[in-house]
Parts: C-alpha cells; structure tokens; sequence
C-alpha cells in the first residue's frame, strides 16, 4: 500500500502545482488589459483625483508581484475581491455619500451552487444511461442496436450544444409546452419547482455527455472482451452471466471511471453555452456576461473556478485509475 | 461409449475464418482420432492452423471462425449441432485449456486459486474448501515453490513459468478427459521451458487425461507425445506414432521438418596469434540510467570471416552489448574497438566511415523495415548515403544485392514489405547491412521468429554471404541448434557476465561450467527418450530454473 | 386511420411485445427447431420488441396530421441516405482504380460524409456566384419571413426572408459556409502546423526539449479549452475592439495555439511509437540528419493517424468558433456567421406553432444550426471510417 500512496500523494502534489500555475497564467492573462482600468471605468468623470483614488482602493498602484500574492492569499480564503460590476462607483465622482463594493465571492457562491445543480442531474441522468448503453453496445456489437447507437451518438457529439438546445425547446417547449424554455431559477423555489426548471438544460446536456461517455464506455469494454482471460472463462464454460459480472467488470472499472470523470470534466465546458441558451443562472452565464462588461475580478474567480473543477476531476480520473489497477496495488 | 470408441473423434472437419469480407480455408478436411489417455502431438508451422483444430476438438470457434463442414464427436456427443448449455456443461469441466501465455490468461483483478477454484464450483464438482485443498495438492505435484501459499497470491505477482505450471493445475481441476495444450512453452526460456514440460508430462500419466499437445518444435513433441500429426497451412500431411514419425517420415514435407536441424557448417580454425580482431571489445561495463549495471565486464574479440555466437537467456545482457557496439548505449567503462582503433562510445560521434562498418540485422522483420518505403527504397538509401551512387548506378548496385540474396530483382524491387513474407523481409534486412558494404554485422536474434524451414534458408544463406565478402558476424540467440549450425565460437552470458568462452566444439563437448551444462542439457532433442533419460540422470529437482537458482 | 400512441401505451406494448417474443419464442424455437427463436435473450426479445412498436409509432405519426418537423426530419434521414448510396454507387464505378477500391469499402455512411464535405467546399469556395445578394447587404424590408409569399408576409425576393436589419438570410446562410469552414479550416491548418513540428521534435530529439514542451502543454491544457478561449479572447477585444480585422485574426491565432495542445501530444505520441522502431534505430544509426529522420522516417508513416486526427480537430475547432461566435464573442459583423446567425435568429424559434408559415421561420434558426451540425457529422462519419480502416489494418 506504501506505493501506491506516493504514487497518490505524488499525483495530489502534481495537481497543487498545476493549480499553481493555472492561478499565475489565470493572473498574467488578465492582468495584460491595456489602458487605465480607473480610467475606463469613470469614463466622463474621471479626474485625476478621483482616477488615483481608485487606483489606491482597488489596489492597482501595487507593483504586479504584490498583487498576484494578494490575489492569491485571498482566493485561498474564497475571497475573490470585490467585483467591478457592483461596485458603486458613483462615489468617486462625488455623486454619492457610501461606498458599496459588491464581493465576488457573494456573486460567485450562489452560481456556482446553482451550476452544481445542474451537473448533478445531468449526470444521475447521463452516467446510468450511457453505461447501459455502452455496455449493451459493446455485447452486441455489430448488431442493428449497436449500429443505431453508434450513428445517433456520433450525431450527438457532432452537433453543437445551442443546436441540440433549441432542438429541445423547439420539441420540447414551443410545440409541446412540456417545460419552460427560460429556466431562471432562484431561492425559494422547491425542489420539483427547480427541478422542472432545470429539466431541459440538464437534457441537452445529457444528450451531448452521454454520447461521449456511451461510446467511451464501448470501446473500453470491447477491448476487454477481447483478452484472453475472457476467452480463458469462456472455455472453463462459465455462464454469460459469470463472465461479465466476476472477469469483466472489475477490470471494466478503471476504465469506466476514468471515462466518467473526464466526462463531468468535459461537461464544465458545455455548461457555458447552455446556461447562456436557457438563461440559467449559473457560473457559466456569470463568466460569460462578466467578459463582455470587462468585469476583471469576476472574470479572473470564475476562471478560477472552472479551471479547479476541471483538474479536480482529472485527479480525480488518475487516481482512481491506479486504485482499481491490481497490478499498482499489489506490488510484487 | 464402449471402451474401444475414440474419445475424440473429428472427421473431415473444415473451418473458414471470416475477416471482412473475405473467406479463407483455415481448415481443410482434417480427421481426428484421440483415444482415453492418450497424447497427441500437432505440429506444424505458424498458420497450419493447429490451434483451430485445438480449440475445435473442444467445439469452441474463435471469432470469425466458423466451421463449414465435418463432424466433432466427443464421447458420443456431437458438437458441432449440440446447444451452446451442452457445450458449457463440457467445457471446463471434461474438456480443458491450456493457453500459450499463462500471464495473459489470468484474471489480473483475481487471485489464482479463486480462479483455480471457479471451474469446480460452477460446474457443481467440488465444494469451495474441496477446491482450494486438491489446487495445493497440485501445486505440490507440479513442483510449484510454496505451493500452500503461492495459490493466494495475484497473477502479476509470480513468474511466468510458474504460472504456466498454476494454469495446467487449474486444468486439472475438474479431472478432465482431455487436455488441449496450446504452446504452453513457446514463449518460456529454455531452462523454464524444461520444468513445465516435466510437470506436464507427469501430471497428464498420474491422471491418465487424454491430450492434444500443440507445438511447433519438433524436439519438444518427441517428449510429450505418443502419436503426431502433421499440419501444413490447414490439411493434413502424415500422421503416425513417435517414434515411427521420428525414425521414418514418409512425406517430403514431413522428412524437410526434420532436416532443419542437422544443417551444420564445420568451424573454422581459430585465427593466427597476433592478428588484429575485426571487433574487439575491452572491459565493458554498461547500464541503463543510474541502474545496477546490465553488462559486466565484458571481453571478447571477434576476427574476419568468423562467427562468434553470443548465448544466453531473457536478462543475460546479450543485446545491450549490441548497443554498445553500436554506439546506442556508451558504455560506463571499457572501450570498443574497430580493427584495433578506439571507437567513440556515442554512436553520433562517430565518422560516417566507422558507423559503416557495424551493421545491424534485427529480429523482427515488421519493426525492422519501413512499412511506407518500397524495397528498392529500403536498400538504395544506404547505396545513396554511403557510396554516393545515383540515379542508373544506384539501381544497378541494388539489384545486385536483391540477386545476392537470392530474391528475383524486377519482381521485388517496387513492392512493400507488407506483401513480403517473414523469411523474405529477413534477408531485405540483410541486403540494407550489406549495402553499405561493412566489416561486420551483428545478427541480432534474426531467426528466432521464423518457422524452421525458413530460418534455415536465411542461416544458408548468412554462411555463404559470410564466404564470399570475408565479413564478420555477432550472431545474438537463445537457440542452441543455430549456434551449433554457423558459430565457430561461442561466448555465453548470464547476468551480465561471460560465463564460458571458447571454439565452438570445445563448448559442446563437457567438461564446462555448470551453467553452460545447465543451459545445453535443457535443450530438447529428436530421441522420444531423452526426457526419461535426464530425469534419471539428474533427478526432477535438479533441472532447469530450480537449478539455475542454486548456482 | 393508424393511431399515434401515447407514451404510457408505447412502452404498455413495448413491454408486452417483448414478453411474448421471450416466452412465445421458446415454445415455437423448441418446436420448429428454428435455433434464433429458441436461444433468444431477454434483452434481445426487448430490442426487437422495441424496435417494431416504434417503428409504428413512427409510420403513424408520418402518415397522421401535424408533426411537420418529424417529417421533414424523416425526409431528411431517408433523402442523405439515398444520397449517400447513389453517390457510393458512383465512386464504386467511375474513377480511377485505387478511388474505386477505396469506395468498394466504404460504408454508406462515409460515403455520405465524403459527398457533404465536397457540397460544403463547393459552397464555400464559389459563395460569390452562388449567392443572391451580398452578406452585407441591407434592404429596406427587415423581418420578411421566408416562403416568398408576399400574402404570408414573405417576398418572393427573398426566399428565406431577411433578418432584423434587412439583410438577406439565404446569402448570409451561404457566406457562412465561406467564413465559418474557411476560418475554421485555416485555424486547424495552423493548430496542425505548430503541433506536429513541436510534437516531431520532441520525440526525435527527447530529453530537456521534450520534458519542457510537455510540461508546457500540460499546463495549458488544464484550462477548459472554451474557458480559456474565452478569457484570452476579453484580452484580445479589449485591445483591439475596434478594429473587426483584428478580433478575428487573434481569435484563429488564439484557438490555433490552444488546440496544438493537442495535436502536439498526439504526434509525440505517434512520433514515439515509430522512434522505438528498428527501422528508424538503423537510419539513426547510418548517421542520417534530424531533417530526413523527421520527414522521411518518421511523416510517412505518422500519415494516416494524423490524418484522421485533423478531421477531429477541425470538429473541434469548428464547433468552438460557432460557440464563440454565438457567444458574440468570436466572428464579429459584417462577416456572415453561422453561429451568430443563429442567436440573432433564436427568437425565430417561439413562431412554430404559428400555421403554415410557423414551422418554416422556427426552423430559420436550426438551419444555421443544423448547417454547422450537418458537415461535423459529416467528417465524423468519414474519421470513423479511416479508424476503423486502421484499426482493422493492424490486426
């Protein structure tokens, strides 16, 4: 067991860094932003007073180093500084007696729950399914069944999400008004309240995802099928049933693991352009409306965000990996 | 089911194999008779279709296999129409398996007597303690170190010849009928391969199971089996019993199997004291990385016109003293010379002038030609670059080494080498050596993958290329019957070591040392007795791996 | 006369079909002896089950009223599949011989892949003749609705009726075809070019080069692709705004170097694979220069995986700048777009349930949509093929 936990901790110290370094190119990118940020957000009042002002409460005289570290030490803590956005910047013009500055973090947290939601149905739909699926797929392979799937998920996987989306509304919402095509969900709705809202959003997704994962899962499982200890139980005549259940799942399952996660990893992608179509209210839509008003703290947490989730869940993937294979396990 | 019925009885059977859309004849009216307790020995080369005809005697096809015409009765049940249920009930559990990679055929994710125990159970014919009781009492049978405790170990975790012994044991479980024997020792060493051929011989006479044993070694067949059959691409050529077969083959296909082996070139005298060795290498120590060292100390000399044969087994250091003389691995110490000048340990340190003159001949014919490049390609590149010809003279030059390897050049000079042959694809490799017109080539386990038949013409032909251009040659191999076919001296490895060095005949007649002894004796040969007669000589404890870890 | 089901009576029958094919389908296989009947699984009893009711369901629904969409739909399958099978027909005939033999195996599929991707060049490259009017062009009627009716509230000017500035939706439908393939192609074209140099060159040369390189590659690749783009494309617009041009190029510079990522790690990894070979250890050995190496030993053999790859890439590129262009984020106007033809059109969608000329301006938006989805299907299709062409080969 000694050797695989190096080999774990070895890979969690591989993701710190990671994180590390995704935080300094996150920073640097951002920070490139031309011209006086001060300056462009006063616009007409700006005077050099007021300007030099900002500069001094947003922390933008501090030389780059300085910042970054500050930025940093925050974002440990989930502070994420205060966004531009809601911060009011009337004051420095004079026109008003309080300053009020927004928290990112106070805008990201409850997106982000939302956005969790989301994945979360998405995926109890999506996993069992695309694993059933794909493991069907892979038993019967060649047949009618299998060749259906095949071309419906290359379809899928082939088809941006906002056509598959407002395929969905089109179905779904105008002709058949099963579900609303807004799902602007909020606190204080219930749980079936929400859920109905979330329903289609989360159908699109599972759509795409579920191609991925099922035609993952068929290949991994093919190739399972065809080492020669499957063929060894074969002829020890054991039935379809042992077959599959004792010799070919428990070495089916690193694989489908690793499909599944690097699939949610996938998903965090996805969630962006659906969470725009259906104007949900997640992380995806923030970081999407927070680049098009040049909102930099928020832009900077919600790549942030993302990013972490995203190596996460490949971590998660490798790790997993080397836990169910024997081999590493039980070194000789 | 009368005492005197065959157990198995296959009559004109005929298998298509499927691919695409192409049928091929993988079988062609092939007939079958195997008695109670009796062994029955396939032999043929790779693509006889030996292992189709193994696996349909237990009435199991392989995907995209299908059997077209013939019966197969086993006890009086046909199985060729019988229910895949009636099927399953037999497999396992009166007709068993033995595959030819043990490592690949185990369950990595169980432990081996789980899977040992899966065939008893499943089948109803022992309970669980039952089971895991008889597998040690097999284990110990087979000679197996801790046989209590090495059952509970995972496959991964126990070396290959002792796996191949733990799936013969799993075999045996539900005390079969009949054994299949897939070439359980094609890929073992030759000291592993003696052990398991032991285990199996004595296991299959204390239960009185009937079997079928595949190989393509003659020598090995001669041991294990009391009729052989001979297959060549799908039909049947001879069939008869051992020692018939052995002492009087009647087909010519048959009597050119056994030809191979007594293909011998008579050594040459040594060379004059004092002349300067083609080779020569000094002190060699190397290794991969910061790692122990893989070649120790090594020294030998190798002069114009020989053969100096390098023997040893997988982990010996054999082909890392290859890299070093080519240059692909600096060696840690010692030096390599060329006619008595000091090569540069780095091979990109080297003159165009000294990387001509080691050349370089590899095993696998696949790996060792560029798959997109035509042959003319393959062997005018090194014409090009080293000789500087072009254009009518290049092509000229490289149908002259096309001829020189006995391959017809207006044929051959535009295809690719996926429409040649194993054998054919050799001897392009040693058409690309010899265009650069080198002192030396090192012949790196260049027969080792090609049938008997083949692998003979391409040592015929190494001889008489070796006549007529005075080169020199490292010949690299695990296969005893080559060096005694071209070597003129013989230089063994293990561990990293020379063990023993000297004159060919020197080594093939004792005294040696004991691992050389060891190394020799494991060899099969063509006498049906030879088995019997080492078993007394040295006693079952005494042979092959057990013994090498004693030295 | 032939009822559409509910779902409750789909998956009643369903259920019931597939019992009898179970248990009806031993007793008739034991008598007749008929060994498909007889051994046939549950699941397998369930699929055919499932396959002939829905097969109803769908006859019923095609010949009942309504559903305009699953009828087109249905067209549409049935008229690329005819498509597909006359256009393999013809390759299987008229060529030279080695396009004949390569038609001979393809399946219908890549054939229909192989005869969109040609539709999709001709459009792009010849957009100018084929197109009515300019991608820029504005008329005085905005929102004529498509049919060129003029009683609907069409214009038999304008077949797809125009947007909501007055410009014309079947041109800007087909210079989309000219700028969202062209940029898309040239992107992979340079994701591809950095890639493979970068990805040959560590595997050729090893060591630092190659521990660098990929370590690099790592760190970029553990940002979401769309996220990062995203990110540096604010960069980009902040600095460039203004300047249309510009915007666009820095988004093809931005994606190509984001997805030589991966294009690196995959010929690295191919480019391994063929240095370990002895074929390559015996040029080494001769003394041959890094350049022939590279270009002689190592690009012939890296062709046909990489080739196959530059079909995925292009999916993948092509996707991501209709995403981002939906976004409003990528192609900026005038520049035609499928992408964001299809958020300026999205509010089309909610006409559908209007009569007669309600499913054909519902179905504006999924037409830009379905433009961008049809040729990636397309190139899937045609990859899939040459995948399983390779993976065949090597067994």
């Amino acid at each position: 067991m000694n050797n695989v936990a190096m080999i774990i901790s070895k890979r969690l110290g591989l993701g710190v860094l990671t994180m590390f370094m995704v935080s300094i190119i996150i920073f640097s990118a951002v920070n490139m932003l031309p011209g006086d940020f001060a300056q462009a957000l006063l616009g007409q009042s700006a005077t050099p007073e007021a300007v030099a002002a900002i500069r001094k409460d947003l922390g933008l005289d501090k030389p780059i180093h300085t910042r970054y570290f500050d930025w940093l030490i925050g974002v440990m803590q989930f502070d994420f500084g205060t966004s531009f956005a809601k911060a009011n910047f009337a004051t420095y013009a004079g026109t008003t007696a309080d300053v009020n500055f927004g928290s990112v973090a106070d805008q990201i947290a409850p997106r982000f729950a939302n956005t969790l939601f989301l994945a979360a149905v998405t995926a109890a739909i999506a996993v069992p399914l695309s694993l059933l699926i794909g493991v069907l797929a892979a038993l019967y392979r060649y047949s009618i069944f299998d060749r259906i799937a095949n071309i419906s998920t290359l379809t899928s996987i082939s088809s941006p999400e906002f056509f598959v989306a407002y395929v969905l509304i089109l179905l779904l919402a105008v002709l058949n008004p099963v579900f609303p095509s807004l799902s602007n969900i909020h606190d204080g709705m219930d749980f079936a309240q929400k859920l109905q809202k979330t329903m289609l959003p989360a159908l699109t997704l599972t759509l795409v995802v579920t191609a991925h994962m099922m035609r993952m899962t068929r290949a991994a499982i093919i190739n399972l099928l065809a080492s020669p200890y499957i063929e060894m139980a074969r002829l020890k005549g054991l039935s379809p049933f042992r077959i599959i259940v004792f010799h070919a799942l428990p070495n089916a399952l690193a694989p489908i693991i690793n499909v599944i996660a690097l699939n949610l990893a996938y998903l965090i992608t996805g969630v962006v352009v659906v969470e725009v179509v259906f104007v949900y209210p997640g992380v995806g839509q923030l970081f999407v409306d927070s680049v098009k008003i040049r909102d930099i703290p928020v832009v900077q947490a919600c790549c942030l965000v993302f990013a972490a989730a995203y190596i996460s869940l490949n971590l998660l993937a490798d790790v997993m990996s080397i836990l169910s294979n024997p081999r590493l396990r039980l070194p000789k | 089911m009368s005492a005197t019925e065959p157990l198995v009885k296959i009559s004109n059977l005929e298998i298509d194999g499927i691919a695409d859309e192409t049928r091929t004849r993988i079988i062609n009216n092939v007939s079958l008779e195997l008695n109670r307790g009796e062994v029955m020995g396939l032999i043929g080369e790779s693509g006889a279709g030996k292992s189709t005809l193994g696996l349909a005697a237990m009435g199991f096809t392989r995907d995209g296999c299908e059997i077209v015409g013939g019966n197969i009765m086993f006890d009086g049940i046909d199985l060729v129409t019988a229910t895949p249920d009636v099927k399953r009930q037999l497999l396992g559990k009166r007709i068993a398996y033995v595959a030819q990679s043990a490592a690949a055929s185990f369950n990595p994710a169980h432990k081996i007597i789980n899977q040992h125990a899966e065939a008893p159970l499943c089948h109803g014919v022992s309970s669980r303690t039952e089971a895991e009781a008889d597998a040690i009492d097999l284990y110990e049978r087979l000679r197996l170190p801790n046989p209590d405790e090495i059952g509970f170990r995972y496959p991964h975790q126990v070396s290959g010849g002792q796996l191949q012994r733990a799936m013969t044991a799993m075999a045996m479980s539900c005390r079969p009928d009949l054994i299949i024997f897939d070439e359980p020792t094609t890929a073992l060493d030759v000291t592993t391969q003696i052990e398991v051929l032991v285990a199996i011989r004595e296991i299959v006479e204390q239960f009185q199971t009937a079997a079928i044993y595949i190989t393509h070694d003659l020598a090995v067949v001669a041991q294990m089996a009391d009729r052989v059959k001979v297959l060549l691409r799908g039909d049947e050529v001879e069939e008869a019993d051992t020692r018939t077969m052995l002492d009087a083959p009647r087909e010519d296909y048959t009597k050119s199997l056994w030809a191979v082996r007594s293909f011998q070139r008579p050594q040459k005298p040594l060379a004059k004291k004092g002349a300067v060795p083609v080779i020569s290498l000094r002190n060699v120590t190397a290794a991969y990385g910061s790692n122990d060292p893989v070649v120790r100390d090594v020294s030998f000399d190798i002069h114009e016109g020989r053969t100096v044969a390098v023997v040893g087994e997988s982990g010996s250091g054999k082909s890392t003293t290859a890299r070093c003389i080519t240059g692909l691995l600096p060696p840690m110490t010692g030096e390599i010379a060329f006619q008595n000048q000091v090569l540069p340990a780095d091979y990109r340190k080297r003159s165009v002038h000294q990387l001509r003159q080691v050349q370089m001949i590899y095993q696998m014919a696949d790996t060792a030609l560029n798959p997109r490049k035509r042959i003319g390609e393959i062997i005018g590149r090194p014409v090009e670059f080293y000789l500087g010809l072009k254009g009518a003279e290049k092509r000229r030059r490289v149908e002259e080494l096309l001829e020189l390897i006995e391959m017809d050049p207006k044929e051959y000079i535009n295809r690719l080498p996926s429409e040649l042959s194993g054998g054919q694809k050799q001897r392009i490799g040693i058409a690309r050596a010899l265009a650069a017109e080198p002192k030396f080539i090192i012949c790196d386990e260049v027969t080792s993958a090609l049938d008997q038949l083949v692998a003979e013409g391409i040592l015929k032909l190494l001889t008489r290329l070796q006549e007529e251009m005075k080169l020199s040659y490292m010949l690299i191999t695990h296969d005893l019957s080559t060096v005694r076919a071209i070597a003129d001296e013989v230089v063994v490895m293990k561990d990293g070591l020379i063990v023993e060095a000297g004159p060919k005949d020197e080594m093939f007649t004792p005294p040696h040392h004991a691992y050389t002894d060891l190394l020799l004796s494991s060899v099969p040969e063509m006498n049906p007795d030879w088995l019997d007669e080492l078993l007394a000589q040295r006693g079952a404890e005494n042979l092959g791996d057990a013994a090498v870890s004693k030295m | 006369m032939m009822p559409s089901l509910s779902f409750t009576y789909w998956s009643a029958l369903v259920v019931a079909g597939a019992l009898a094919l179970y248990f009806g389908g031993r007793q008739v296989g034991n008598a007749s002896g008929v060994a498909r009947l007889r051994d046939m699984s549950a699941t397998g009893a369930l699929g055919y089950s499932l396959l002939v009711v829905t097969l109803y369901q769908g006859i019923a629904l095609y010949f009942g009223p309504g559903a305009t969409f699953f009828k087109w739909a249905v067209h549409g399958v049935v008229g690329f599949g005819i498509a597909g099978y006359l256009f393999q027909q013809l390759g299987r005939h008229v060529g030279t011989r080695a396009t004949k033999k390569l038609f001979r195996s393809m399946p219908v599929t890549a054939a229909l892949g192989i005869l969109l991707i040609l539709a999709y060049a001709l459009i792009a490259i010849f957009a100018d003749f084929i197109a009515p009017y300019g991608q820029a062009e504005i008329f005085k009627d905005a929102n004529l609705l498509p049919g060129g009716d003029p009683g609907m509230g069409g214009s038999p000017d304008h077949l797809l009726g125009t947007d909501q500035i007055g410009r014309d939706i079947l041109s800007r439908l087909i210079y989309g075809a000219q700028n969202t393939v062209g940029i898309a192609f040239v992107t992979t074209l340079l994701a591809f070019f950095i890639g493979i140099s970068l990805g040959f060159l560590a595997a050729t040369i090893g060591g630092v080069l190659d521990q660098v390189l990929s370590r690099i590659v790592d760190m970029l690749m553990s940002i979401p692709q769309l996220i990062f783009a995203l990110l540096l494309m604010t960069i980009a617009t902040a600095w460039f705004g203004s300047e249309k041009g510009m915007v666009t190029l820095f988004m093809i510079l931005i994606i190509a170097v984001l997805d030589s990522t991966r294009v690196f790690r995959l010929s690295r990894a191919v480019g391994m694979n063929i240095v370990v070979m002895d074929f390559f250890e015996a040029a080494k050995l001769r003394g041959e220069k890094l350049s022939y190496l590279i270009f002689s030993e190592i690009a012939p053999n890296a062709f046909a995986p990489l080739l196959a790859e530059f079909g995925l890439r292009f999916c993948f590129v092509f996707l991501t700048i209709a995403s981002l262009s939906f976004l409003g984020i990528g192609i900026q106007p005038p520049l035609a777009d499928w992408g964001t033809m299809v958020r300026d059109l999205s509010q089309f969608i909610a006409y559908a349930p209007f009569p007669v000329v309600g499913p054909l301006t519902a179905s504006l938006p999924l037409m830009a949509a379905g433009a961008i989805a049809l040729l990636t299907v397309a190139v899937n299709f045609v990859v899939d093929w040459m995948l399983h062409r390779a993976s065949g080969l090597k067994e």
